[in-house]
């Protein structure tokens, strides 16, 4: 078996990452805190929850500025872009490979390299997740953080709950990507292999 | 032939922010517009016609002085006759009067008809006033307002304790101009600031509450410091939302006002789904909500989201199940790797 290790992962794509993960975590469990809050049951302190939860938005809105720039000035941001040209085979392909393929220890269809850091799922979940529901959440959570600036109407509904709205199925889509994220990084060299390339940047091919 | 496009992510980020920005301009926009289009001048309110009001004309007898800010006083042996200010607590709007809970009442329903002659009686006073339960008490008409339990209340509340007998139902309810609201949902806004009006009157202004003691008057922003996004609450809650005893089965408003060591300072007495403010402020959505069955629960009004009271029940039993369906894929999907390996 050809085993190379790979720098994939600079130190500012680690911390990003770092922060990001803490966060989304934080924000999660403050939200679905918030969220479902009863008289009987506290995951957090209503008011600690309120707080935690704006302090971490707003650094998560610092957070992605800096991935947003990051990706902008290096070459990292060539990761996340893709033609359309044969998406959906690309895309076909990658699922049969997640669903079939890698339960009978085949290769992957598409093998990490140093041009092509993420498979053609990964790139376009990832590009889906971080460019469109991740700026819905940081706009709308902004918005919600300041609710006097937000339009009586949009498009013929309340401004407040088409917001709301907005922010509480980006904040699901986005937990829900979250679970599935981890789960999927411990289908690598060894099911902890993944974990550690976002923690040393080393990425082991297998 | 297919035309190939190559996807910059950082196009989508751009677009939502102008579309964003296009949102806010054109909302602002249309309210700016819609403001400018109406006249900058109020319309003149149409007056109350006093026909309708077989107890106008007596009314003016009493309204001719108090009706005005000035009124002429005569001394027939000295043959002179000067003009008074009336005391603004003594001028009765005619507008408000007849448009009020109490318009069809004369003068002398509630005062005494001493008071018709003039100059007035010195002993009159000392006449002590009448209160809503000496009208409204025991009467079956008005049994669905729980006066008594309203009385009860007010009887035990910090305001009746502390100044006893100079504390009436007048220091928060003035009976000329008295109109009953929230009896519906539909202008919550109004209704907030109707009442939290009340408390203002005495709380922030230090003339009025000067009247009734000698202690400072606490200062309201500095004393609700704690509250996260104090501006937001003031204008979507009522003070008594906190400084009442609820009784959610009787009267609307709750008229025991607490000391303020027993106010409510825990977040989640209005932020859940059994949010207290179902029982006060919301109180006639949620009858609503309980008769209609509809999709939404809790507080979700067109201009309010109480987070934490505000619940679709469609939407969250959806995202549950999303939620387990994705945590058995998983769950399945590493069950059959282990096995494979």
């Amino acid at each position: 078996m050809n085993q190379e290790k790979l720098y994939l992962y600079p130190m500012w794509i680690r911390l990003w990452h770092l922060i990001n993960a803490v966060l989304c975590l934080i924000l999660m469990i403050t939200g679905i805190s918030m969220q479902f809050s009863s008289k009987q049951v506290t995951i957090v302190q209503f008011d600690s929850a309120v707080t935690i939860h704006n302090l971490s938005g707003i650094i998560l809105i610092i957070n992605y500025v800096f991935f947003f720039i990051g990706n902008f000035i290096t070459s990292n941001g060539r990761y996340y872009q893709f033609s359309s040209s044969g998406l959906f085979y690309r895309l076909k392909k990658q699922v049969i490979y997640y669903t079939h393929g890698v339960l009978n220890k085949e290769t992957p269809p598409f093998p990490i390299n140093k041009d092509k850091k993420f498979n053609p799922l990964q790139q376009f979940t990832y590009v889906i997740v971080m460019y469109i529901f991740v700026p819905i959440i940081l706009i709308s959570g902004l918005a919600l953080l300041y609710p006097e600036t937000i339009p009586v109407s949009i498009m013929y509904v309340s401004g407040l709950h088409f917001i709301d709205f907005l922010h509480i199925l980006s904040g699901f889509i986005v937990s829900m990507f979250m679970f599935i994220h981890i789960y999927f990084c411990t289908i690598g060299k060894s099911p902890l292999s993944n974990f550690k390339s976002i923690i040393n940047g080393y990425h082991e091919t297998y | 032939m297919t035309h190939e496009v190559y996807i910059r992510p950082s196009w989508f980020v751009i677009l939502l922010i102008v579309l964003v920005i296009l949102v806010f301009v054109y909302s602002y926009s249309s309210k700016v517009s819609s403001i400018s289009a109406t006249s900058p001048v109020p319309a003149k309110t149409d007056s109350i016609s006093m026909h309708e009001f077989k107890n106008a004309g007596e009314n003016e007898n009493c309204l001719k002085c108090h009706g005005q800010s000035k009124y002429v006083l005569e001394n027939i042996e000295m043959g002179k006759s000067v003009f008074k200010r009336m005391y603004s607590e003594l001028i009765i709007d005619r507008d408000l009067f007849y448009s009020s809970n109490h318009r069809y009442f004369k003068c002398i329903d509630c005062h005494s008809e001493d008071y018709t002659t003039f100059p007035h009686p010195n002993n009159l006073r000392m006449e002590s006033k009448a209160s809503c339960i000496d009208c409204h008490g025991g009467d079956p008409q008005y049994a669905k307002y729980f006066f008594e339990n309203i009385d009860t209340g007010f009887q035990a509340s910090v305001h009746s304790q502390k100044h006893s007998q100079d504390f009436t139902c007048w220091m928060c309810h003035n009976p000329h101009t008295y109109k009953i609201n929230a009896r519906t949902n539909e202008n919550i806004t109004k209704t907030i600031i109707y009442d939290n009006n009340i408390c203002l009157s005495c709380h922030s202004d230090y003339r009025k509450y000067e009247l009734l003691t000698e202690k400072e008057n606490p200062n309201i922003l500095s004393k609700h410091d704690w509250l996260p996004n104090q501006e937001l609450h003031f204008a979507s809650v009522r003070c008594i939302e906190c400084h009442t005893k609820k009784k959610t089965d009787s009267a609307l408003i709750a008229h025991q006002i607490l000391p303020k060591t027993k106010a409510l300072k825990n977040c989640k007495e209005c932020h859940s789904v059994k949010s207290e403010l179902l029982s006060t402020l919301y109180k006639y959505q949620a009858q609503e909500v309980r008769s209609t069955g509809r999709l939404f629960s809790g507080i979700f009004t067109s201009d309010t989201i109480v987070i934490g009271a505000a619940r679709n029940y469609t939407l969250t039993w959806l995202s549950i199940i999303i939620f387990i369906g994705i945590i058995a894929g998983i769950i399945v999907h590493a069950c059959i790797r282990y096995l494979k390996h």
